[in-house]
Parts: structure tokens; C-alpha cells; sequence
């Protein structure tokens, strides 16, 4: 591994799980090889996502409510002065909107959207570890079977302990157009 | 070449030939106009030269010939009518693609382009050989009339003429030389410098001066006497000129006087210069009027004068030029008027400043950021109590709102810039369609934000295009109905309590009615048998994909367009008025906030949230209780002193939970011209209110327009009142209750 990787995380204290990335050798020829994914539970399941626009988790702190948005939007909060939406992931997923618990984060990202930067927040019940996983650890996901929408899905991921999760594509997850026509309730 | 430099370039091309078609537009109406005619030569002799800078060829070599029928224009040597006009407008745009080739995409133009340019140089052409004609067979004219009268005793009347500093014939160099006695025994032919002349241009005349030749006795025939008076043609400078004699050049006295022509174009050119020359002498020397040796001359017989009579005041260089009759009295004013005026924008140089709109915007952010934080000081000030702090706070929030105001003003731009963008549009659109139409514009000095300035282009395009293609009709229809054949198209924008109106307004068929509902229930926007007031059906065609124009043209017609428009529209948290008369025209106007960044706000409580309402909008704010409503769940109406006044309860509509015991407070708010009634559970008060956007997700929700934050950190929605009311309108349309509402907003109205 050419990576070292670190994750902190103080909820206590501030609130902010940082993501360190150390980088030793070439990241190019490794890129291929191996990438990283960040864990997290959502409604009891354990769930993957590529960190690669991933840029903090936060606590999850006072939201303000959009009014006359569909509930998978859970409000906006301020992110250093800059106004963030939030979605509620578990609803995304097709779940109840799950109760707030002491481990509740956000999620933030930074999505592209037609060459513009995006950022937006999906609420999770926790978040568990980043996992290196290679090219061979991933498979493709299964036609059917799952409980979710199946474009949701990137691949299956397989852990060290045998485990298999699966990892989200969050480019159609978070998809701006689709996310704009359900806030609008279109 | 740095690349600033080529951005410059293209920014000044691009100003100039903005220049260019207005004054082309204007010539239009007015040929006779020197200065529009001097400003369109100028454009293209700048860009000439700087395109020569960048070695941006192509554009050089199209530049040239644009200039050169311009400056037979000038000339007065080809008429200009609107055959021409046209032309250079075409030569105007064809300008801008070879520019935006070069300098923007830094590469040859394709072959496309080049084939039009042929094609535009070809026709340019003809015009330059219509002249080309009038130059060879008035010179020629002038030759044989002038041969035979070169005799000696017009040749007084002659000199006198070029001694009173006006040449002959206007395009003609006139060179008048005095060789010095010595002139043979150094071994000179004068002839021979007349020869040489002939190297580089064409002698029209010359008439020799035997006024120094003594009488037969006393002739010595190793000195020359004679002097000459030359008519000379050529298209080289007055330095190529001068170094023709370069050798006499001590021992004679040499005077060139430009043609009648080029003085002007020096004075224009002297005019158009870089303002880096502040010396006269520089100045005159730059634009090629004077030579460098003709002004170390004057400048050592001004020094002379200066050292004979100590107490006279120090002759002006303009005046010794003039006096040595190097230099003909127009360039000299022009070249000192030029010089008071560089001098001037030395001094308000200091007073326009561009800046880098980027650095602007950064400026207008930290602004909001330094809002919200004294926002929060304010808090922390209120919750300690202490009076000092407080009195401090208050001078301090004082202070942030005036920085606040400052900083929005910098980003006004008048709007008569995009206004003046429409003529060319109208011109050329008219002669498509064959109709006559004007354009009137009223208000462009009207100010409004940068931001908006610029997304606002588009929607006013298709409305323009509209209102030529559909409302303003064909001329045998116009006569036919009694109006005059020309249609006129107004433009106009005005400010309006804390927002701007932009008008377009015809004189055409206007919007016909039954025409409309007959449409709109085939795309089954509503319903059979549905009374509809006439606002309500204007707004129809603001719907998507509704078109009532039988034919589909190249302009409009095709139904996208006025939905885009109002989408645009909405999008700047403006709105759409329609009206419309039959026969008689149709106006819509556009109502716009005029920034997009900090508004003054008017916060409210409704349940556990903060709204903002746009502090512009709100009239009046009243008690639930000192009025007398009807109202059902989330609507109702109430009477205001005897006026009806619908209004929405925002905690049914938002569904929160209702948290005060009160029956609330209604906030009066107008818009476009409606009054509604917005009922909240707590008025909070004023608060200034920075805009951030709420992000592309929730762009598209109806009834809010924005997010602020806070004093205490959280988030707070602004609201979009108009949208929400019109949004409740919608929804309760069908049904019948709130039909009423609908209607009684737009009775009110």
C-alpha cells in the first residue's frame, strides 16, 4: 500500500471526523489496483462509497427545514457560510427515515455537475471505517436480490472478514437532476 | 505576446466594433454625419494597427480594406448609402469571427471563413474601384488643366495659395523648396530630386520659382536660384517625402504640407492616439504629421525667441510650427486638443477604474460575510448587555450597512448598453421580415446589478424577436388598419420600489384572446368552460410549447421561447406582466430585484422556523385579531379598510407546528402590483439579508428563492412571495373556492 490512511474520529469534541491521506510513492500506478471506500450504516445495512468525493463528515448538528420540499431533502445547514442541502440517504435508499442517534454524521460531497462544483450533504446512522479494497475485491453487483435500486449500486464490495457490501454509486445516488425533480416533488 | 496583453486586445476589438455598428446604425438615419463616419474609421484603423501588433494577419488584411473604403468615404469619394451600410455591418461581424479565430482560439480561420472573406473583400472592392476610377481620371484632369497654365504669372496667385497654408488639390502632397545658391557647387543636381520623386509617386505639377534669380548680368552659373513649388501624389509618408531631399537638406529650405485629405486624417489619428504623448511636438512627430527634424527646428526657434526678448512669454510650439508653415494650422488644433485632453484623463484617470469582475464578486462575499458576523456580534452584544458595547455595536452595524450599500453600487451597470445591443437586431430583423419597425429607447441610464445585467440578454432577445415577428404586423396590414407603415418597438426601464421594470412594448396586433383559450385547451392548460380574467390568459403563453402563430418562422413561433423566457425570469426572482390590447399593441414588462446579492429583509416566525420576506415587498404588518377574516384551512380573505385582501396562513401552508398562542400577525406585501396577506405567528423584524445560493437541488422549489444566514449561525429560507402566492393560486385553481382568491388577485389588480 502505498497509502496511509487515517481516520479520527471526536464527535465530542467539535464534531469532525477528519480523513487524512498521506501520500508515499506514485498514486498514479496504484490507482488501478486499489481505491478507497468509506463504510457507513444506513437503516442497519452497511453501505461503501468511493471517497473520492467525499470531503468531510460532520456531526449532525440543527438543520432548517425547506418548506415545500419532499422529505428526502432533510433541510439545509451552514457549512462554514455556505448553504448545503441535506439528504436524507435512508429515505433515498427506499428506507423509513431513520431516528437521530448519537452517531448519526453528514456526509459531505463534492459532486460535479456539468463542470460545475456541487455541495451536498446525505445523513448516515454511522460511520464505521475507511477500506482499501482492490479491483479484485469488487464484483459486479447481482442482477437482482437487492433490496435497492439497482442503478444505485457500483459493484459489490468483498471485506477482509468475508463480508460483502455494497458500495453506492453515489453519482446516481445524489444525482442532481433527479435529487432537483423530487425536492420540487415533480 | 503575453496573453494579458491579447485579452486586452480582444476586449478593445470588441469595444470597438460595438462602437462600429452603433455608429453604422446611426449613419443609417444620418449619412451626412462626420463624426459617426470618423468613429467607424477610427474602429477599424485601431483594430487595424493592433491587429498588426499581434501579427494577427488575416484580421489585419480584412481590417485594411474595411479601412481604406472607409477613407474614401471620408474622402468624400464614395457615397454612403445603405447598400454600403450594409456591408460594413456584415465587414463589421465578419471582423469579430476573424478576431475571436485569432485571438481566442489562436489559430488560422477555417476554410469557411476564409471564403467569406474573399467573398466581403470582393465586394468591398467594387466599391474601392468606383474610386479607383474617379482618382486616376481627376488626376489626370488635373494634369492637363494645370500644364498649361503653368506659366509665371499664375504662379503668384499659386504661391499664395500654399502660403496661406491650403493646398491645391486636396489629394496632393504639396512640397515647396528653396535650394540654397550653393547647391550646384556641392555638387547636387535639383533636378535629380525631382526624379526621385517620381520613384515613390506622381508629380502633378510644379511650377518653378524664379523669384531669387538676379538680373542676367550678375547670374553666377555655378548658383542655383531656383526654388520649386511641387503638386506631388503618393501614398508615403511625410518622412518618406522628407528624406528625399535629405541630402539639400542643409542647404535649402524645405516645407511639405500634407493634402487636403490627410489632415483630417491626421487630425483624427491624433485624436485616436494612446494618450502617452503629452508634448505637442511628440505628439505631431507620433501621427506623422511633423518629422523629427521639423521639430528640432521650430524647438531651436522657439529657444531663439525665447533668449532674444527675455520678457515676452514663451512662444507656444503650435505657434512656431504654424508660423514655419511646416504644419498646417488644423493639425496643430487638433493635436492640441488632443493634448488637453490626455492631460484631463491623466487627471480622472484616477477616477474610472476597471476592475476584475472577480474581484468584485470577492468583495461583495466577504461584504456578506462581514454582515453576518457583525450579526452575530450584535447577538453576543444583546446578551451581555452592556451598554458601552452596545452603543459601539450600533455605530458599527451602522457603518457595515453603508460599506454594505457601497459595495452593491459598484456592481450597477446602466442598462443602456444591452438596450443599444437591440438596434442592430431590430435592423436586421426588419429588412428579414420586410417591415418597418423602429426602436425607441427610454431609461437606459437606469442602473441595475452586473449579474443581472447579464443574464437578462437572452429573455429580452426572444421578447424583442416576438414582438417584431408576431406582434408588429405587415406593413399592408398596418396601412389597412390605419396605423402608419412603421412599427415602433419601445424599450424602455425604469426603478420601481426597490426593483427594476423592463419594458417591451409594441404598436402592433396585440395578444388575441380567443385565439389563446382556443389553444391553450387543445394543450389542455384549461379546462372547457373555465373564466379566465385577461391576465390569466396573457400568462398562457408563457406556458411551455404554446404557440398561437399559424406559421412557424425562423424567429419564433415555435413555442419554445417565451417559457424559457419566463423560466429565466423566474430564476432572477423576477416575474412577467402581460399586457395587451387588441389592435392596439401589447406591453410586457419584466420586474427584476436589482441585486442579487444583499437585500434588506423582514424576518418572521412561523413554528419553530425564521423566514425572510424581501423588506421591499412588505406595505404594512397588522394584528390577526384587529380584523375581521373569512378563511378556510391556509386561505382566506379579510377586509382592509374596505379593501379585500386574500391571504395564506404560512404554518398551514409549510404544515409546522404551531408554537405561539397568538392568532398571529399578517405582513401586507405587494408585488407587481397585487396585495396579499401573509400570516406569520411572530413579526422578528428588519435584517440584513445576504442572498447565498441554496444550491442546484432546490433550485427548482417554487415559494422560496434563497437562503441567508444568521446572526446565530442556523440557516434561514427566504421567501419568494410572488411564487408563493401564484403557487396557491395554482394548486386551488381547479377547485372551487379558491378560484375566488385567483380572481380577486387579479380584480385588485
Amino acid at each position: 500500500m502505498g497509502k496511509m490512511t487515517k481516520a479520527t474520529a471526536s464527535p465530542d469534541s467539535g464534531g469532525q471526523i477528519e480523513i487524512i491521506e498521506q501520500s508515499f510513492c506514485d498514486q498514479s500506478a496504484q490507482a488501478n489496483l486499489a481505491a478507497k471506500y468509506l463504510t457507513f450504516n444506513v437503516a442497519n445495512e452497511t453501505y461503501g462509497a468511493d471517497i473520492e468525493f467525499i470531503k468531510e463528515i460532520i456531526e449532525h448538528g440543527s438543520f432548517t427545514r425547506v418548506p415545500l420540499s419532499h422529505s428526502t431533502i432533510r433541510g439545509v445547514i451552514n457549512l462554514r457560510g455556505h448553504v448545503v442541502p441535506v439528504v436524507d440517504l435512508a429515505q433515498r435508499l427506499g428506507y423509513e427515515s431513520q431516528a437521530v442517534n448519537k452517531r448519526t454524521c453528514i456526509i459531505i460531497i463534492d459532486m460535479d455537475d456539468e463542470g460545475e462544483k456541487v455541495d451536498l450533504g446525505f445523513v448516515v446512522d454511522a460511520v464505521d471505517e475507511v477500506v482499501d479494497l482492490s479491483n479484485i475485491d469488487i464484483e459486479v453487483a447481482p442482477s437482482f436480490g437487492l433490496d435497492i435500486r439497482q442503478d444505485f449500486i457500483g459493484g459489490m464490495g468483498k471485506l477482509s472478514s468475508g463480508d460483502f457490501i455494497k458500495l453506492l454509486d453515489l453519482k446516481v445516488v445524489l444525482s442532481i437532476a433527479e435529487l432537483s425533480n423530487i425536492a420540487a416533488g415533480k | 505576446m503575453s496573453d494579458g496583453a491579447i485579452e486586452i486586445f480582444i476586449q478593445e476589438a470588441q469595444e470597438l466594433l460595438e462602437n462600429m455598428e452603433q455608429a453604422l446604425l446611426s449613419m443609417e438615419e444620418n449619412p451626412e454625419d462626420e463624426d459617426h463616419l470618423n468613429s467607424i474609421f477610427r474602429a477599424a484603423h485601431t483594430i487595424k494597427g493592433t491587429a498588426g501588433v499581434f501579427s494577427f494577419d488575416y484580421v489585419e488584411k480584412f481590417t485594411h480594406v474595411v479601412e481604406s473604403v472607409l477613407d474614401n468615404v471620408r474622402q468624400g469619394k464614395l457615397l454612403i448609402d445603405g447598400g454600403l451600410i450594409a456591408l460594413l455591418l456584415t465587414s463589421k461581424d465578419h471582423i469579430e469571427v476573424l478576431v475571436d479565430a485569432a485571438a481566442v482560439q489562436q489559430q488560422d480561420p477555417d476554410e469557411k471563413i476564409l471564403d467569406y472573406d474573399s467573398q466581403l473583400v470582393s465586394d468591398l472592392e467594387k466599391y474601392l474601384k468606383e474610386t479607383g476610377d474617379d482618382i486616376s481620371e481627376k488626376s489626370n484632369g488635373n494634369y492637363v488643366l494645370e500644364t498649361p497654365n503653368e506659366t509665371v504669372g499664375n504662379e503668384s496667385d499659386h504661391v499664395e495659395k500654399v502660403v496661406n497654408g491650403k493646398p491645391v488639390a486636396s489629394e496632393n502632397w504639396h512640397i515647396s523648396i528653396r535650394f540654397s545658391v550653393e547647391v550646384l557647387q556641392h555638387g547636387m543636381d535639383p533636378l535629380s530630386f525631382l526624379r526621385y520623386l517620381q520613384s515613390f509617386g506622381e508629380i502633378i505639377c510644379t511650377t518653378t520659382i524664379l523669384d531669387n534669380l538676379p538680373k542676367y548680368k550678375d547670374i553666377n552659373p555655378e548658383h542655383c536660384y531656383l526654388g520649386f513649388e511641387v503638386e506631388f501624389h503618393t501614398d508615403a509618408s511625410k518622412e518618406k517625402i522628407e528624406q528625399a531631399f535629405e541630402f539639400v537638406s542643409e542647404l535649402s529650405t524645405l516645407q511639405i504640407l500634407p493634402p487636403q485629405a490627410k489632415i483630417s486624417e491626421y487630425a483624427s489619428l491624433i485624436e485616436s492616439m494612446d494618450d502617452e504623448h503629452f508634448k505637442l511636438g511628440e505628439l505631431l512627430v507620433a501621427s506623422g504629421a511633423l518629422t523629427q527634424r521639423e521639430l528640432d527646428e521650430a524647438l531651436k526657434i522657439q529657444n531663439d525667441i525665447l533668449l532674444t526678448p527675455p520678457d515676452t512669454d514663451k512662444p507656444r510650439i503650435g505657434e512656431v510650427l504654424v508660423e514655419s508653415k511646416n504644419i498646417p494650422k488644423e493639425i496643430v488644433d487638433a493635436a492640441v486638443k488632443k493634448q488637453g485632453s490626455a492631460r484631463e484623463k491623466l487627471g480622472s484617470s484616477s477616477k474610472v477604474l476597471r476592475v476584475d469582475a472577480d474581484k468584485l464578486d470577492e468583495l461583495i462575499n466577504q461584504v456578506g460575510e462581514l454582515v453576518i458576523s457583525g450579526a452575530t456580534t450584535n447577538l453576543l452584544a444583546a446578551k451581555i448587555g452592556n451598554e458601552d458595547l452596545l452603543e459601539t455595536m450600533s455605530q458599527m452595524s451602522r457603518l457595515v450597512e453603508e460599506i454594505r450599500d457601497s459595495a452593491l453600487t459598484l456592481r450597477m451597470v446602466q442598462i443602456g448598453e444591452t438596450f443599444n445591443r437591440f438596434k442592430r437586431v431590430i435592423r436586421d430583423v426588419s429588412n428579414e421580415l420586410g417591415k418597418n419597425i423602429e426602436l425607441q429607447i427610454t431609461g437606459g441610464d437606469t442602473e441595475l446589478d452586473k449579474t443581472v445585467i447579464e443574464k437578462i440578454g437572452d429573455p429580452l432577445m426572444h421578447l424583442v424577436r416576438n414582438a417584431m415577428d408576431h406582434g408588429i404586423e405587415s406593413k399592408e396590414e398596418r396601412q389597412a388598419s390605419g396605423k402608419s407603415a412603421t412599427g415602433v418597438i419601445k424599450l424602455n426601464a425604469y426603478h420601481e420600489s426597490g426593483s427594476i421594470v423592463i419594458e417591451v412594448e409594441d404598436d402592433g396586433h396585440g395578444l388575441n384572446r380567443e385565439k389563446i383559450l382556443e389553444k391553450a385547451l387543445l394543450l389542455e392548460l384549461i379546462s372547457e368552460g373555465q373564466v379566465l380574467s385577461d391576465q390569466e390568459v396573457y400568462r398562457l403563453v408563457l406556458e411551455a410549447g404554446f404557440s398561437t402563430s399559424e406559421s412557424v418562422s425562423k424567429l419564433s413561433g415555435r413555442g419554445v421561447g417565451m417559457d424559457v423566457v419566463r423560466r429565466n425570469i423566474e430564476a432572477l426572482r423576477g416575474s412577467i406582466d402581460i399586457h395587451s390590447e387588441m389592435g392596439v399593441g401589447s406591453k410586457i414588462s419584466i420586474r427584476l430585484p436589482l441585486t442579487l446579492a444583499i437585500i434588506d429583509g423582514f424576518m418572521v416566525g412561523v413554528g419553530e422556523s425564521c423566514y425572510v420576506i424581501p423588506l421591499d415587498m412588505v406595505l404594512e404588518c397588522i394584528e390577526m385579531d384587529d380584523v375581521n377574516t373569512n378563511a378556510n384551512n391556509a386561505e382566506g380573505y379579510l377586509n382592509l379598510r374596505g379593501e379585500v385582501l386574500p391571504f395564506l396562513k404560512l404554518n398551514e401552508v409549510f404544515s409546522e407546528k404551531k408554537l405561539l398562542n397568538t392568532n398571529g400577525n399578517i405582513v401586507v406585501v405587494e408585488f407587481a402590483g397585487y396585495k396579499a396577506g401573509i400570516v406569520v405567528d411572530e413579526l422578528l423584524g428588519e435584517f440584513q439579508t445576504v442572498i447565498k445560493p441554496i444550491g442546484k437541488i432546490l433550485q427548482n422549489l417554487r415559494g422560496i428563492s434563497g437562503a441567508t444566514i444568521l446572526g446565530t449561525g442556523d440557516v434561514a429560507v427566504i421567501l419568494d412571495i410572488p411564487n408563493l402566492v401564484q403557487r396557491m393560486v395554482q394548486e386551488s385553481g381547479v377547485g372551487n373556492q379558491s378560484a375566488s382568491t385567483a380572481n380577486t388577485i387579479n380584480n385588485i389588480h
